[in-house]
């Protein structure tokens, strides 16, 4: 058993919250810098040096990348061998995010009830809290500051169990279309099949956190990846949905065993600013 | 950018006359923010008969909630958000004269038609380049609706702003045709948009 004081994972989610909402992530910048360099639209490319200075300026002012500094979204990996101690898990963390939204100038962007009176809480609070328990006696933080604009392009479907590869990559198409602009293309996509409806969607956000390039561990997965890529990319939608041969930076695929009667398919998608950061206690 | 058009507001009839889809702009002068709740009221007030708390005609408005600002800075980072959740509101915006629009994303066939019925423009500025936005914003300063917060009325004056043509005065549409152009896909493209945004 090893102790790890609430305050410390306070201190932690304040940091994660200013680093990720200032410092684009070196896979992302690279994905960008490449996609620069085989984009065939010149309107396009005028798009992405934009999006690459704006980068540098972020990290040498202290200005946040996007003024939608998001939803703090965190998925906690928990050591079963961790015991929290001083204070209750979920306490600290939201205190880590009022303090990270104060400190670091964000914007405070949640509405309490939600289908009435949308009243702004004002520190950025509650999170969305994701809790995970795994081996060992460390706790991870996985930190995204997740924007509205992608995030309410998110899509779910089940389809009838025979239809398939195709069903999903027919799926994934159409939520890109759909959504042009709305979400920040480049994206980082992430779909989630199987599992049930939650599982599903719960997968294709935590696939968001995987690095740009990286490939699934089973072969016909990461082959699913670079068919999607390849068909999201043809779509001409482009950065900022302006035109181009740069739509996505990635497709991330994550699978889950699932009933006989499903086949449950979740697109989650993240704007070309993807946002991430992780801590180990 | 180099090939950049340099434009002044309020906006007149022979500037968005000769802006086409496209066409990269520098805006310079006063701008004003609106987001949902913002328009929501203004259009309230409109409706009552009452007098607005800004001059409409021939101004541009902008789709932003900056983050606040640190010390010494006239405005955090204030990039453009998703103009489609505006969509609703947009045509009698445009009616009361309202001649230009910038934010992000594609705007539905209503809000198209609108904009080159009252000859006027939407312009996007590129999303998620808030920090670089910043810089061409040199003054902010809220005058209506404080209450809202990141969503008050806020009036800018800014330099240079960059923004792209996106819908001209005479319909045209840069999403649209960008989209046909770069398509190797043979997937036709789904009617329509995506609800949300």
């Amino acid at each position: 058993m090893r102790e790890i004081p609430a305050a410390a994972i306070t201190d932690a989610i304040a940091k994660l919250a200013v680093e990720a909402t200032h410092y684009l992530p070196a896979d992302v910048e690279g994905a960008i810098r490449a996609a620069r360099a085989t984009e065939k639209s010149p309107l396009a490319v005028q798009v992405i040096d934009e999006i690459l200075e704006n980068a540098e300026i972020a990290r040498e002012r202290m200005l946040p990348l996007c003024q939608d500094t998001g939803t703090a979204v965190v998925h906690v990996e928990l050591g079963q061998e961790v015991h929290v101690s001083g204070g209750y898990v979920v306490d600290a963390i939201n205190e880590g995010i009022r303090r990270g939204y104060a400190e670091g100038y964000l914007r405070k962007s949640i509405a309490a009830r939600p289908f009435s009176a949308r009243t702004n809480t004002g520190d950025n609070t509650p999170g969305v809290i994701h809790f995970e328990i795994v081996p060992g006696d460390e706790l991870k933080l996985m930190f995204m500051p997740k924007g509205g604009g992608c995030e309410n392009m998110s899509r779910y479907q089940n389809f009838l169990p025979g239809m398939g590869r195709k069903a999903v990559i027919d799926f994934v198409c159409e939520t890109v279309d759909l959504a042009g602009g709305n979400p920040c293309p480049p994206l980082i996509i992430g779909v989630g099949i199987g599992g049930t409806a939650e599982k599903a969607m719960t997968i294709a956000k935590h696939a968001l956190f995987r690095p740009v390039g990286s490939r699934h561990g089973d072969a016909e997965a990461a082959e699913l990846e670079d068919e999607l890529f390849a068909a999201v990319n043809a779509l001409g939608v482009g950065p900022q949905a302006v035109g181009g041969t740069t739509t996505a930076l990635d497709v991330f695929v994550e699978t889950h065993p699932t009933h006989i009667t499903s086949l449950p398919v979740a697109v989650s998608m993240q704007c070309h600013s993807a946002r991430t950061r992780q801590a180990v206690l | 950018m180099s090939d950049s058009i340099a434009i002044t507001t309020p906006l007149t009839d022979d500037v968005i006359e000769r802006l086409k889809p496209g066409d990269h702009v520098s805006i310079s002068g006063v701008i004003y923010t609106a987001r949902d709740a913002a328009h929501k009221r203004l259009l309230e007030m409109a409706e009552r008969g009452e007098q607005l708390p800004l001059e409409l005609s021939g101004q541009i408005v902008y789709y932003v909630g900056p983050t606040p600002p640190r010390p010494g800075m006239v405005i955090g980072s204030a990039g453009p958000t998703t103009a489609m959740r505006l969509d609703p509101y947009t045509p009698r915006m445009l009616e009361l004269g309202l001649k230009g629009i910038i934010g992000k994303g594609g705007r539905g066939a209503a809000v198209r038609q609108a904009i080159a019925s009252n000859h006027a423009v939407y312009f996007i500025a590129v999303g998620g380049t808030g920090a670089l936005l910043n810089r061409h914003i040199k003054k902010a300063e809220v005058i209506a609706f404080e209450d809202l917060g990141t969503e008050a009325i806020r009036r800018l004056e800014v330099e240079g702003f960059p923004a792209i043509v996106v819908n001209d005065c005479r319909g045209g549409d840069l999403l649209e045709e960008g989209r046909k152009q770069f398509r190797t896909s043979d997937r036709p493209i789904p009617a329509g948009q995506a609800a949300g945004g």
